[in-house]
């Protein structure tokens, strides 16, 4: 059966083998290093083009269908028209937060990538408080935002930043009590244990109704701390224009535009390692035969069909919603999100001490 | 005029938006002054598409004026052709034939359906949902390939002429009438599914923009933005040109004041302006598309004055005459300017993004405010 | 009751928004609602209608005879000053002088499709034709000559 974890065994045995523990070491970094970029790459590349074909359907379009097979090279012609842009500074702007914030966001996202186990016994780094991680280093990535905001000088881009900065803040309460609520079930902070006591099944079906609330207000929570509609104030294109990268241009432009999609990638893995168990196939029970024609579809398969299941339903939000306005957004989750999602959070403990979970 | 605007002494943060900016539909620009994402003041900047239609007027012959009309609203260009024919034609004390009568009607209608579809596209666009515009457009599309049929263009028809239309009906207009009808009732349901229903729209919409009726009569509101404050001015009801005054239709009159109301309004047009279609379609009378006209027209020397409904509101053509074979001054009341005057009002003390849903409410295009 | 209503406005909220998710993914399973024209593939199946005012030309018979009598109704009824007469004074076997068109010229770059021309044409000489693909890279090839070279009126038009 093909399995990743065959191939990461080969190569860490063989590296260890030919050169000594160090050099192996930095030739697995480089490794790493070369493996997020081109998944980075990769991703931005398909979920742009994912992103335009679904809208286009939504829309009775065709979308991108020139380009290569049925315009699956359009966005690598876009990227590549990026790149070739000139990436023009404003006079006004400070230069050094303007250049630097598309890559604060960037860097940010690739840190969220490390602790995802991407398949069975696949993942850079199985750190004992992955939850925690990543619930941190995800608000990180307002501060690029601000700072891209700030920089440019532009009341637009301003607005755009205040309005992400205020929005982050209160997302990520209900959001982490959403994560919460399944770490109270397993009991441990590693993305890896969470995974492995999904074994029986996942647990949004596991934990009842409070695992769906959890999941839901997880799913809108998510939306709008990556910024998408209808949570998109940050950029309401028909108010602020583009909102904090307004003033972006060329690469710079793109960093920002691929940042976005990577988030949506990260958010939604965690979705689908907390709630749709990860890596893990779909398992009923004690059906042994059922289960054991699931466990042939590769583990890699069952997480990226997830995550994509995910990204689908975000993409689905956004090209039917309209946008909130700044004070709904905050009542919404100051007034709706967060109290449900705390008594949620009370519900499912009290189901974890009673064990009332399968 | 564009002098370096920052803060004002109030530390307010002043904002420019426009001419190039996506809420506004065109080049308008405003000025506003917000207190955080609070709005305490609008100034609309007008002029950037000004083409003196009036003044070009002067220079054109009673034939050839009408067409210009066409680029004020250019959404209801077919209206606005209509008003001034209707001028003309009360100048010249021509009697319109039956049958050209009920086509100008019908063609009314189906340019204000068209219009009010494509409003209904760009006010969800406005607040923030991309998809229904490409609906909207889908069955305004099905109207434009009627109009093209029969007058031979898409958007600035100029198929009106003094005296009746310029050619007659196309063989296949009824049959491609009745197919769009049954077409768009079943699609009207399905924008209230996505759009009016919705909970997000609602919230966006309900409360939002507040215009009393006195404010709405005082500050010269006409339109389906005018009867969202029920005030009633359906210039259709009140000064029934053509063959309106014998139609069954109802003046649809909202007392919310608020931008749903106005929503509702033109919504509720549609279905209306749908039923007056329906109730013509069957009907055209046989007889001339035209009036008989001399080749050069001639006004008696007077003041000519009429009103029509279009999309956005009542649009007026005062007309002076000296007798020659040019208007000696044109002056049209367009609704778009008056209705853009109320805006500062309606928007003070509610957030950026409630601008926009105003604008939208307000249906604002800005060749028919510039002219 | 509070937490009623509470939980009433929760589900309502929902519910609403479930039916516009619904709309939008009954377009994205159902391809066959696209209406998209795919337009420079579609090009030889496209079909304008025969009223659709894409420019004016004038009409010539196999003889090359055109209806054109150079009366300048067209170039009065134009708004925009789009088309210019050219006159000049033809011989007739009998020995009189006929006035009659030399170059009819039409500015399409000027031209808004209006049909007044056409209206106003009491020979019934111009028409609208329906090509549509009027970009050019040069200003000047705009500027159009309607009546074909060697073109001359047709016998009994007046």
């Amino acid at each position: 059966m093909f399995s990743l974890e065959g191939i990461t065994d080969a190569i860490y045995s063989w590296l260890n083998s030919t050169f000594n523990p160090t050099i192996a070491l930095l030739i697995e970094f480089a490794i790493v290093v070369v493996c997020v970029i081109g998944l980075f790459a990769v991703l931005g590349l398909v979920l742009v083009f994912m992103e335009r074909k679904v809208s286009a359907y939504m829309q009775i379009r065709l979308g991108p269908n020139r380009v290569g097979f049925k315009g699956s090279m359009q966005t690598m012609a876009d990227t590549l028209k990026l790149v070739l842009k000139e990436g023009l500074v404003p006079d006004g702007a400070d230069k050094f937060l303007f250049n630097l914030a598309p890559f604060v966001v960037m860097i940010v996202a690739m840190l969220i990538l490390a602790p995802i186990p991407f398949a069975r016994n696949f993942q850079m780094w199985d750190i004992n408080i992955g939850v925690l991680y990543v619930t941190a280093v995800s608000s990180l990535s307002v501060i690029g935002i601000l700072m891209a905001g700030w920089s440019s000088n532009n009341k637009y881009s301003l607005l755009g930043a205040m309005r992400s900065g205020a929005q982050i803040v209160s997302y990520e309460l209900s959001a982490g009590l959403a994560v919460l609520s399944i770490v109270v079930l397993t009991g441990s902070l590693q993305l890896s244990d969470i995974v492995n006591s999904q074994q029986d099944g996942w647990w949004i079906f596991k934990g009842h109704i409070p695992a769906i609330i959890s999941f839901v207000i997880f799913i809108i929570a998510v939306t709008a701390e990556t910024n998408r509609a209808p949570f998109d104030l940050a950029e309401a294109e028909s108010e602020l224009t583009a909102g904090f990268h307004t003033e972006y241009s060329g690469m710079r432009f793109a960093l920002f535009f691929l940042a976005e999609y990577v988030n949506i990638f990260i958010v939604c893995s965690i979705g689908a390692i907390l709630f749709l168990g990860g890596w893990m196939p779909f398992h009923i029970g004690n059906w042994e035969a059922f289960n054991h024609v699931m466990d042939f579809i590769p583990s890699s398969v069952w997480f990226f069909g997830k995550v994509f299941f995910l990204i689908f339903l975000i993409m689905w939000f956004r090209w039917t919603f309209p946008r909130l306005r700044i004070d709904q957004l905050l009542n919404l989750e100051w007034k709706y999100l967060l109290p449900i999602s705390m008594f949620n959070l009370l519900l499912m403990t009290l189901m974890a001490i009673m064990g009332w979970y399968f | 005029m564009f002098e370096e605007v920052g803060t004002t002494t109030e530390g307010d943060l002043v904002i420019n938006v426009g001419p190039q900016h996506p809420a506004t539909h065109g080049v308008l620009h405003l000025v506003l002054t917000l207190n955080g994402e609070t709005i305490k003041n609008v100034e609309p900047h007008l002029g950037y598409i000004h083409r003196s239609i009036e003044k070009m007027s002067e220079s054109l012959t009673y034939r050839q004026f009408i067409y210009v009309t066409s680029r004020m609203d250019y959404l209801s260009s077919h209206i606005n052709n209509h008003a001034c024919a209707l001028t003309v034609e009360k100048g010249l004390q021509i009697e319109v034939p039956a049958r050209a009568q009920v086509i100008r009607v019908l063609m009314d209608e189906l340019t204000r359906l068209a219009s009010h579809q494509l409003w209904w596209g760009a006010m969800a666009m406005d607040v923030g949902a991309l998809t229904p515009f490409f609906h909207a457009f889908r069955e305004r599309e099905a109207i434009n390939e009627i109009m093209e049929e029969t007058c031979g263009a898409r958007l600035t028809m100029n198929y009106i002429c003094p005296g009746g239309v310029m050619i007659d009906l196309h063989p296949n207009f009824q049959r491609k009438v009745k197919e769009f009808i049954t077409l768009f009732k079943s699609k009207i349901d399905e924008y209230d599914e996505m759009v009016t229903g919705n909970i997000i729209f609602q919230n966006r919409m309900k409360g939002i923009g507040l215009l009393s009726k006195e404010d709405a009569i005082s500050y010269g509101v006409s339109g389906p933005a005018a009867r969202g404050s029920g005030v009633s001015c359906d210039i259709r009801k009140l000064y029934p040109y053509e063959i309106y005054g014998s139609l069954n239709f109802e003046e649809i009159l909202e007392t919310g004041g608020d931008c749903f109301a106005r929503y509702l309004v033109r919504f509720k047009e549609m279905r209306q302006s749908l039923s007056i279609i329906e109730q013509l379609i069957d009907n055209i009378p046989e007889g001339d598309f035209q009036a008989k006209t001399k080749a050069v027209l001639k006004l008696p020397k007077g003041e000519f004055y009429s009103r029509v409904e279009t999309a956005r509101g009542e649009l007026g053509v005062y007309l002076i005459s000296e007798g020659g074979t040019t208007p000696y001054r044109v002056k049209y009341r367009s609704p778009g300017f008056s209705n853009l005057s109320a805006l500062n009002h309606m928007s003070k003390g509610y957030k950026l993004g409630d601008l926009v849903a105003i604008m939208g409410t307000l249906d604002l295009v800005i060749p028919d405010i510039d002219r | 009751m509070f937490i009623v209503d509470y939980i009433k406005e929760v589900y309502g909220a929902v519910k609403s928004l479930l039916t516009g998710m619904n709309r939008t993914g009954y377009y994205f399973t159902h391809h066959k609602e696209i209406i998209t024209q795919e337009y420079p593939d579609n090009k030889d199946t496209l079909v304008l209608s025969e009223r659709f005012r894409g420019e004016v030309v004038m009409k010539h018979d196999e003889n090359n005879e055109h209806a054109c009598t150079g009366c300048t109704a067209c170039e009065l009824a134009c708004p925009n000053a789009t088309i210019k007469i050219i006159t000049k004074f033809d011989v007739t076997p009998e020995g009189k002088k006929k006035k009659a068109i030399d170059t009819f010229v039409y500015h399409l770059e000027l031209c808004t499709m209006c049909n007044l021309c056409v209206e106003a044409c009491p020979t019934g000489a111009i028409t609208m034709a329906q090509t549509f693909e009027h970009s050019v890279t040069d200003r000047s090839k705009l500027i159009k000559k309607l009546n074909q070279p060697g073109s001359k009126i047709r016998e009994g038009v007046e």
